[in-house]
Parts: structure tokens; C-alpha cells; sequence
């Protein structure tokens, strides 16, 4: 397979996969079959296109001509090549865990979750591959669109408010200020082609550079940048393979990869750094990840927590492009690799927790590391890696970033992101502790127990969730540990972009 | 005098203008009908004014005469005129509809037309 | 040579086929007729763009009397891309139309219906390929006239209290046009389009001929309801039976910014128009205004088809806006809205008419539960809604990148940014029904699979899939568009 081929195919198999998955429908086995099996191929055909890119070769493929002069096509860069990997890597984890998860909790609708699923996975490759703005935006539109029904799979009032904010945000900002920016972008620049060095490069003034900055980092509104995170917690209604994958990993990612993308291609991180009009974005980034990891510590429920962790890991990403340094670019384009195996990883051990036990609360979990030893230990692995404490791969993406901030000479930054890091370890670990010391709070444990299977197992014994959901969770957070030795690769990856 | 020397003008103005007021001010949807008449009335005076050619006679082709009026505005303003008949009959046999319908051709008593169903 | 008379036979066969149909009488022969001449129109008419594509105006004399004393049939890029889009909605309409004309017009009546449809079919490709101001007049009224008729036949009584406000107001507008006419030809001597072109530019002084342009421009607008001179639609579209609405609703208006484009640019030309009469401006308020007022009235309304009428006001104000901006780009995002925008609502008001056959209803409430009852039905009508709101990969976002990157070559930030937030407003309206049809349950005692016949949904469908087609592949639109533009602001041969 030539790479323009692989490229069409990352995008066409998970397509293909959703309509077979459509006629599989009546026949779950059957059904779940063709979600792995194409999430394999998926990968396969990701993976494939490595070694070209590692070499520095940037394939590239026109899928179609949309507009005059600009079509919808494809490039693959390092960047994209490792979103790409991550993504389709992790969709086959999220796989085996949705159909452990989505059977434990008899859910409804199963044929469409997993359609959306495909389509949603079709879009991210979308989004990470494309060659231009253009197909960018289509792909950007795609996925949010895709991921909708998956919000509001529960088809009831509170999952259709949160499916009403969750497109409300990301539609009008998208339409209202990411498809203005790029129309602005053509006007300028004359092309949507991302190029290394960037294509707005002196082509603007330093005030017009910052307000299409702005453009750009509000308009995608997946990056979650305060104050439009509001659409990430209203998202966790989601059953949690929904919210494990897409907004863990690809719906959230996408965001924030386009965020660094639009930097490093569009604007080039030495236009930037040179004109100063990213400062502005450092200090929203920096606010945005200090108050949503306060905002974090006061939520009881898991997910809420977490999703909150996310907003602010987000910012990690938007501040490491904003410093516009090469350190700070490597930073930020390895935080979406770390972070997302270490958020994933959580969000699979609440998926985990709830499908087990039916707990969402933390003040609730306590002691329940007895019942679920392996989740628990995974959760705290996970934990130690979005903290960023070795051994986890969590720490060389802040060390990276850290280092940025510094290369910026923006100390201030550091200090942030070393608070942050703190914030990171009251709301995280928390959990961990009352799970593993604290004794179970009886009366709590009996009800919650009673509103679930009533006591086919004692209390007190070992009640893990279900095997296709303890493997996944299992195996990112061994990837957790595994990126802090390979980070190397990634690095060499990502040296590309910001040294060229 | 110049302003008196058009006075066709005004004829049509005076015409347009009433037809105009009688289209909005009448209840009545077959009064408002002979008040689109009167507005359409004073663009066909308009049309055969101006092709009067002063001096000039009926455009036949006759001995000795050089002048003739112009007479594409005539047969243009015999088609508007077949157009008008055509609305007319159509919105007269409308309000017919409408009278079978409702059992009223005032517009107040039909007020019901911004309620949804 | 029959190829030779192609552009008059695209009228002449409508015309010809209506008192057929009177005689016809039955409800299956009405139909057969008015199919096949609506193809026979569609293929003509494609046959005639791609010819004028290629080759350059064409100019047919009728009657074989020459311009400019005869009737001269004039295609040019403009004119032959909306002779397209009006003969391929009809044709499209009516295969949707049997069945929805049984249950909602009545097949004792139908042969009625199919025989003013042919005239207004006749009427509107006659708005739109001839090259005489009067002409242009009397095919004008034979589209009015026979569109009253149609929206009259609605099952509902209000309907008929809608048609005759459209026949007052659609015969002032068309009356105030006659005038500008009359006046233009007392300055020119002509009524040629062509001819007045020529000889306006040394008349710009005149008074008659400034007055001539308010009454034109005032009389086209009216038609195309473009706000504040609206208010017949609404009610037009809401009573008129699905199939009227969707086949009106999709050339009707179209034509008649066909028309005021033809008389801004060819005839006055840019240069009048905006240059020495500062029309720009005004345009460009009351489009705005369109866009907006429409809009959030839209988002109110508890009936579907006339949330879907007010949508088409505020997307009027879209091609209106386009205009204003007298650049290429401007030029080309109104002529491509017009043709994205005939696709979209043409698909949404069949969806319409797919609910109404079943369900007999088109109210927001009678929505719950759409998507299990009518899938299919439902889905055309996300599809639709989509493009409506300008999702990418839909037409409807075609016509929107066109529009605000006009507005931004022109430096009109402001413009550019109500141009987006405006189609916000499209978000709601559109997934009000969404949520409706998809989250709330059906009815208890109507939950059931009750599909649209095929008949139906295949029109329909093929609507929807021509707006995703021409969302992904724009290249054939975006250069027919662009062409037109071009030959209206006079920079193309």
C-alpha cells in the first residue's frame, strides 16, 4: 500500500466499518467483531505510514477537489502522524472495553453507539491527517457532529440539555470564529496549505497576528479554553467509553492538536515568538489550567473531576504552542500523548468502578481499593502520570514544557505549571488514599450495594469489573509506564516540526 | 403652466394613489379588489398617454400624413390589460372561495390567520 | 433543426401541455404529461447551460422577428444556471407529486393542480430566459397567477386568505414593475434587455429613468419578498399544499433575484446602480435585517413549514447580501445560494410533506418521536437542516464560505461577522425539531413504524443527496456561479 493510499484508508476504513457495523446490527457478536477487527486495520494502516514519516518524508493525498483551489487533502507531519497513532491505537483498547462496559450496564442502542464510534474515529483521522485549514474544518465539524449522539446516548432530559451545550458551543464557535479565522487566513495568505514556518508568517501586523489568534483558539472550542470549557463537563453525561476515548483522547485532543497545528503551520512558531501576539494566549492558558484544577477539587463526582482534569491537562498543550518555543511545541505535541494515555486510563477505572460497584461519588469510594485492587492501582498509575512524577511518561512532557517556559523567558510560567502540578495531586490522589486506607462506610456500601445486583458477592470480597474492562485499563496504564522509556521515540518524532 | 402641461401625470398619480389607498384601508377583500383595479387603471392611462405623439393620428398608414402616435405602448398595455382582467377574475373568484369558507369577505372577522393550528 | 429552438420550446412545451392537461382529466394522465414535460425542460435546459458554458451567449429571435422589435430569447451564463435550477426542481417535484397530490390536493382536482403548475413552471422559465422587459412582465404574472391557484388548493381554508393576500401584494409588486418599464421605455424607445443596457449609460441624468429603478427595484423585491416586503410568504408557504411549497419555495422567489440581478447589473449596470445611486448600503441593511428578524421569528414558531417560510426570508436576505457587495465574490455566493438554497428547502419542504402524509400534521409538538416512526423522513430532514445551517460538506456551507469571504475582501468585517452569527440562529430552529423528532417519545398510541411511501422519500433523498454532492464536489457550481457573476458585473466575453 502506497502512503497516498494509506492515508485514504485511515479515513475510509473506519467508515467502511461503520456501515458494516450498521448491517451487523442484529447480531451483537458479529457486530462487535467488525468494530475490532476494523479498529486493528485502523491501526495496521496508521502504523504504516510511520517509518516514511519518521524519516522525514511527508505523504500526502487529494481526496477530493471541494472548492477552487482548495481541496480536501491530506498530509501526513509529526504532529498529525502522532495523533493519528495515538487515536487509533487507543480505539482499540476503548473497543474491548466499550463492549465490556456497554453489556455489564445493559445499555440500549448499541448498534448506533458503535456506528457513531466509527464515524467519530473516521473524523479524528480526518483531523489529524488533513493537508489544509479546509479539510481541517471539515473533519473539526465532522467529528462534533459524530460525537453527538454519543453524548446524549441516554436519550434522556439531562443528556439532551448536555447534548444541546455540548453543540451549542461547539458549533457557533466553530462556525462563528474558526471558520471567520480561516476565510480571514485565505483573504491574507491566499492559500490553506499548512507549511512548516507558516503560512500568516509577516504577512500581518502584530495586533491583526493576535486577533486571529484569538480567533483561531477560541474558535476551536474542543480546546476547551476557558471560558468555553463549559461544553467538556456537560459532555461526561456520556456513558464513560464515550467519555474515555472521545474526550480523554480524540474529541478533546483534536482540539487542542489543531490549536498546536494552526501555531506551528499556519502562524510558525518564530512569527509568533517574534511578535509577541501569543502572550495573551500563556496567560489564559495559565488561568484556564490554575482554576479548572481548583474548580476540579471540588467536585465529588468522579467524572466531573476528571473532566475538569482534562480541561485544565488541555491547557498544558494551549500554553506549550503559545510560548511559541521549540521546547514548549515538543512539550505541548507530547502532552497530548502522555496525557492521554494517563486520562484514559482513568476514565476506564470509573467506568470501571461504576460498572462494578454503580459508585459515582468519591465520597463514596472509600475502601473500595479492597474490592477493586487492580482498578485501583491502575487509577493511581494513571494518576501519578497526569501529575507527571516519574516513572510515568507523564513527566517528560511537562519537563518539555517547563523547558519552554523557560527558553520564553516566562518564569511565571513555571511557576504555574509547578502550582498546577500540586493541584494535580490534591484532587487525584485523594481517591487513592480513602480507596486503599480508609475503611468502607457500611451503611453507604450496603445501599449502594442494594440499588445494584443485591449481594450475589459479599462486600468485602473481591468485586472487579468485568474482564473486557479491567484489560484495557490494564494495558494503558502499563502504556503509562512504558512512555516513560520510550519517550525518546516520540521526541525524535516531534524534533522535526519544532527544529527544521 | 409646465407643472399643468403634464396633467396626464397627475391623472395617473390621482388614480395610483387612490387605488393604493383603497387597497390598504378597505376591509372589504372585494373592495380592496376594485382598488387594485383602479392601481392598475392608472398605469394603463400611463402607458397610452405616452404614446401619444402630439399632433400625430392613429398609426394607419394613410396619404399625407407624417405623424403618427406610437402604438407599442397601446398593444404592450392590451396585454397588461388581459393580465389585469385575469387577476381580477382570479382574486374575485378567491374571495368567492373565501366566502364559502369562512362565511365573511371582511378582513377583520377573518382575523384568524396569524393563530397556529 | 429542432436543436435550434430548444430555448423556446423550454417555454413553449409547458405552455403548450396545460390546456392539455384540462382535457386530460384524469388524475394519472395529468401526471404522466406534466413528468415528462418537466424533464423534457430539465434535459433542455441542461443541454442549453452547458451550451452557453461552452460557447457563449445565445440569442434566439421569437418568431423570427430580429431583435430588438421582436421578442428576443436571451441565454446567457446567468440565466441558463437558473433555467437549470427551476426546470430541476420541477422535475424533481414531480416525481414526489402523485401520491402527495391524492392526499392532499385530491385526485379529482388534481388534473387542476398539474395544470397550473405547468403554467407556473412555464411562467417562471420564461421570467428567466427572455430577453424583453415586457415580456419578462407577462411571464412574471403568468408564474404569479398560476402560484395563487396553487397555494389556494391547500386542504386548509387559510390558505385561500393566503393566496389572495399574495395575489394583492404580488400584483402591486408586479404592477410597480410595469410602471418602471413603462418609464424606462420613455426614455430608450426599447424594451429589449439588451438594447436598454446600451442606451442607459447616457441617460443616468434622467429623472424617469432614476424613478423607473425605484419602481423596478421596489416591484422585484416585493416578489422576492425581500424584508420589510415579506409578508406574503409566510402564510403563502404554510397553507399551500407540501408539494407547492417545496416546487415555490424553491424557484419562485429564486427567479425573482434572478430578475433583480438582471436589472441592477445588465441593465442599469453596477455603475448606476451602485455608483451613482448608492444602492449598496440600503441592500445591504435590509438583508441583515432579514437575516436576523427572520431568523429569531423562525425560532419561535410552533408550525414546521412556517418556521421553514421565515428561514427562506432570512436566507432571501443571504442573496440579497450578496448582491450588495458588487464584487465577483458577492455575485457568485448569491447566485450559488440561490441554487444551494433551492436544493436545501426543496429537500426540507418534501420532508414536510412526507410528515404531512403521514402524520397530517406539520406542528412541533406532532414531531415527537419522528425518528422512530419515520426514519427515513427524519434523517432527510437532518440532512436538509444541515445544509441549512452551512455544515461543511453541505451545500449550504458553500454559499456561506463564498458569502463571508466576499464580505471580507470588501473589508466588511462586521458584515462577515452577522453573516456567521446569523447561521447560528439556523443551529436552533433547525435542531428545536431535531431534538423533537429524536429525543422525545412518540405518541403512546402511534407508536409504530409508518414510513413515507417511496415515492416520496426517493425525491426527497435525492434532494438531500444533491446537497452533500455539491457540498463535496463544488467545482461544477462554483464555476457556473462564478461565470454568472462575471458576465453580470461585464468582466467575462
Amino acid at each position: 500500500m502506497s502512503p497516498a493510499e494509506a492515508i485514504i484508508a485511515a479515513v475510509l476504513v473506519p467508515l467502511a466499518g461503520a456501515v458494516l457495523i450498521a448491517i451487523s446490527g442484529r447480531w451483537p457478536n458479529l457486530r462487535e467483531t467488525v468494530t475490532l477487527v476494523t479498529a486493528v486495520i485502523l491501526f495496521a494502516v496508521v502504523l504504516s505510514l510511520v517509518p516514511a514519516v519518521a524519516a522525514g518524508a511527508r505523504p500526502t493525498a487529494v481526496l477530493i477537489q471541494t472548492l477552487p483551489g482548495v481541496p480536501l487533502a491530506f498530509e501526513v507531519e509529526p504532529l498529525g502522524m502522532l495523533f493519528a497513532l495515538i487515536a487509533s491505537g487507543l480505539w482499540i483498547v476503548t473497543s474491548v472495553y466499550s463492549i465490556g462496559y456497554m453489556r455489564g450496564n445493559d445499555e440500549h442502542n448499541q448498534t448506533r453507539f458503535y456506528v457513531c464510534f466509527a464515524i467519530a474515529l473516521s473524523s479524528t483521522m480526518g483531523v489529524a491527517l488533513a493537508g489544509n485549514l479546509l479539510t481541517l474544518f471539515v473533519f473539526y465539524e465532522a467529528l462534533t457532529l459524530s460525537t453527538y449522539p454519543l453524548v446524549t446516548h441516554h436519550g434522556d432530559e439531562e443528556s439532551m440539555k448536555a447534548g444541546r451545550t455540548y453543540l451549542g458551543i461547539l458549533i457557533s464557535t466553530s462556525i462563528g470564529l474558526l471558520l471567520v479565522a480561516i476565510l480571514w487566513t485565505w483573504v491574507i495568505a491566499g492559500t490553506l496549505d499548512f507549511r512548516s514556518g507558516g503560512i500568516l508568517s509577516g504577512r500581518t501586523d502584530g495586533l491583526m497576528t493576535a486577533a486571529l489568534l484569538a480567533l483561531y483558539a477560541y474558535g476551536i472550542g474542543k480546546a476547551a479554553l476557558m471560558p468555553l470549557h463549559r461544553w467538556l463537563p456537560a459532555a461526561m453525561v456520556a456513558p464513560t467509553p464515550v467519555s474515555a476515548l472521545l474526550h480523554a483522547v480524540a474529541v478533546v485532543k483534536a482540539g487542542v492538536f489543531c490549536v498546536v497545528k494552526v501555531v506551528v503551520y499556519v502562524f510558525g512558531i518564530e512569527f509568533l515568538s517574534l511578535t509577541g501576539a501569543s502572550e495573551w494566549l500563556m496567560y489564559v492558558a495559565a488561568a484556564t489550567l490554575l482554576i479548572a484544577s481548583l474548580v476540579a477539587m471540588t467536585k465529588d463526582n468522579l467524572k466531573a473531576r476528571l473532566a475538569y482534569s482534562t480541561v485544565s491537562q488541555l491547557s498544558y498543550v494551549v500554553l506549550g504552542a503559545a510560548l511559541a518555543t521549540s521546547w514548549g511545541v515538543i512539550g505541548a505535541g507530547m502532552h497530548i500523548a502522555m496525557h492521554a494515555l494517563g486520562k484514559i486510563t482513568l476514565f476506564f477505572c470509573a467506568g470501571a468502578i461504576y460498572t462494578a460497584l454503580h459508585k459515582t461519588e468519591i465520597s463514596d469510594m472509600d475502601g473500595i481499593g479492597r474490592q477493586m485492587p487492580v482498578t485501583l492501582t491502575a487509577f493511581l498509575i494513571g494518576a501519578l502520570s497526569v501529575i507527571g512524577l516519574p516513572p510515568m511518561g507523564g513527566v517528560w512532557s511537562k519537563w518539555y514544557l517547563i523547558l519552554g517556559a523557560v527558553e520564553a523567558h516566562q518564569l511565571v510560567f513555571v511557576a504555574a505549571l509547578m502550582i498546577s502540578s500540586l493541584l494535580n495531586i490534591a484532587y487525584l490522589l485523594p481517591l487513592v488514599a480513602r480507596a486503599f486506607f480508609l475503611p468502607p462506610r457500611v451503611p453507604i456500601a450496603q445501599a449502594a450495594g442494594a440499588a445494584a445486583a443485591t449481594s450475589r458477592e459479599p462486600d468485602r470480597g473481591i468485586r472487579e469489573a468485568p474482564i473486557l474492562c479491567l484489560v484495557p485499563l490494564c494495558v494503558t496504564a502499563l502504556g503509562c509506564i512504558a512512555l516513560f522509556f520510550y519517550a525518546d521515540r516520540i521526541y525524535a518524532l516531534l524534533a522535526q516540526i519544532a527544529a527544521p | 403652466m409646465e407643472l399643468l402641461g403634464l396633467y396626464n401625470y397627475w391623472i395617473v398619480i390621482f388614480l395610483m394613489m387612490s387605488g393604493f389607498y383603497i387597497v390598504i384601508a378597505r376591509g372589504n377583500l372585494v373592495k380592496k379588489i376594485v382598488g387594485l383595479n383602479i392601481f392598475q387603471a392608472s398605469v394603463f392611462v400611463f402607458y397610452i398617454s405616452m404614446g401619444k405623439v402630439s399632433g400625430g393620428t392613429a398609426p394607419i398608414v394613410a396619404e399625407g400624413v407624417e405623424v403618427y402616435s406610437n402604438p407599442l405602448p397601446h398593444v404592450l398595455i392590451l396585454t397588461a390589460i388581459v393580465v389585469g382582467v385575469a387577476t381580477t377574475a382570479l382574486g374575485l373568484s378567491l374571495v368567492v372561495r373565501i366566502n364559502e369558507a369562512y362565511g365573511t369577505i371582511e378582513e377583520d372577522e377573518l382575523g384568524i390567520m396569524g393563530d397556529d393550528d | 433543426m429542432l436543436a435550434a429552438h430548444f430555448p423556446a420550446l423550454q417555454v413553449v412545451l409547458p405552455l403548450l401541455m396545460a390546456p392539455v392537461c384540462v382535457l386530460l382529466r384524469g388524475a394519472r394522465l395529468a401526471w404522466l404529461a406534466a413528468l415528462a414535460v418537466s424533464w423534457v425542460a430539465f434535459a433542455i435546459a441542461g443541454l442549453l447551460l452547458a451550451e452557453v458554458l461552452i460557447g457563449g451567449p445565445l440569442s434566439y429571435a421569437v418568431g423570427g422577428w430580429a431583435p430588438p422589435w421582436g421578442i428576443e430569447i436571451r441565454l446567457d451564463a446567468v440565466n441558463a444556471f437558473v433555467a437549470l435550477i427551476v426546470a430541476a426542481i420541477g422535475a424533481i417535484v414531480m416525481l414526489y407529486a402523485p401520491k402527495s397530490v391524492e392526499r392532499e390536493i385530491g385526485n379529482d382536482r388534481a388534473y387542476l393542480f398539474y395544470t397550473a403548475y405547468l403554467l407556473c413552471l412555464a411562467g417562471l422559465l420564461g421570467v428567466t430566459i427572455t430577453g424583453d422587459a415586457f415580456n419578462l412582465f407577462v411571464f412574471l404574472e403568468i408564474s404569479s397567477l398560476s402560484s395563487y391557484i396553487l397555494i389556494s388548493l391547500g386542504r386548509d381554508r387559510r390558505a385561500l386568505y393566503a393566496a389572495y393576500q399574495y395575489l394583492i401584494l404580488g400584483t402591486i409588486g408586479a404592477t410597480l414593475y410595469l410602471i418602471g418599464v413603462g418609464l424606462l421605455y420613455q426614455a430608450t424607445g426599447t424594451l429589449n434587455l439588451a438594447d436598454l443596457a446600451q442606451r442607459l449609460p447616457a441617460l443616468e441624468d434622467v429623472r424617469g429613468v432614476r424613478v423607473a429603478f425605484a419602481f423596478l427595484t421596489v416591484g422585484l423585491s416585493l416578489k422576492l419578498a425581500l424584508f420589510p416586503l415579506h409578508l406574503w410568504l409566510p402564510n403563502a408557504y404554510t397553507y399551500a399544499p407540501s408539494v407547492v411549497t417545496a416546487f415555490l419555495a424553491a424557484t419562485a422567489t429564486k427567479v425573482a433575484v434572478y430578475a433583480l440581478l438582471r436589472f441592477l447589473f445588465t441593465v442599469f449596470g453596477a455603475e448606476f446602480s451602485f455608483t451613482v445611486l448608492p444602492m449598496g448600503p440600503p441592500l445591504a441593511v435590509l438583508a441583515v435585517l432579514a437575516m436576523f428578524t427572520a431568523s429569531i421569528v423562525a425560532i419561535f414558531q410552533e408550525n414546521v413549514k412556517r418556521m421553514l417560510a421565515y428561514s427562506s426570508i432570512a436566507q432571501i436576505g443571504y442573496m440579497v447580501l450578496g448582491i450588495s457587495l458588487v464584487t465577483v465574490e458577492g455575485l457568485t455566493a448569491s447566485i450559488l445560494h440561490v441554487f444551494n438554497h433551492a436544493l436545501m428547502k426543496g429537500a426540507l419542504f418534501l420532508a414536510m410533506g412526507c410528515v404531512f402524509y403521514r402524520i397530517s400534521s406539520v406542528h412541533i409538538d406532532d414531531f415527537a418521536g419522528l425518528a422512530k416512526r419515520m426514519p427515513w423522513t427524519a434523517a432527510a430532514f437532518v440532512g436538509g437542516g444541515l445544509s441549512l445551517i452551512g455544515v461543511p460538506l453541505t451545500a449550504g456551507f458553500i454559499s456561506k464560505w463564498y458569502l463571508v469571504l466576499a464580505a471580507l475582501e470588501r473589508n466588511m468585517w462586521p458584515v462577515a461577522a452577522l453573516i456567521v452569527i446569523s447561521s447560528l440562529l439556523a443551529v436552533i430552529y433547525v435542531w428545536r425539531v431535531v431534538e423533537q423528532a429524536y429525543f422525545r417519545p412518540p405518541p403512546a398510541d402511534r407508536d409504530v413504524r409508518e414510513e413515507a411511501p417511496l415515492s416520496l422519500l426517493i425525491p426527497t433523498w435525492i434532494l438531500v443527496a444533491a446537497n452533500v454532492y455539491f457540498g463535496v464536489d463544488a467545482g461544477l457550481t462554483t464555476s457556473a456561479a462564478g461565470q454568472a457573476a462575471q458576465t453580470l458585473l461585464g468582466s467575462a466575453p
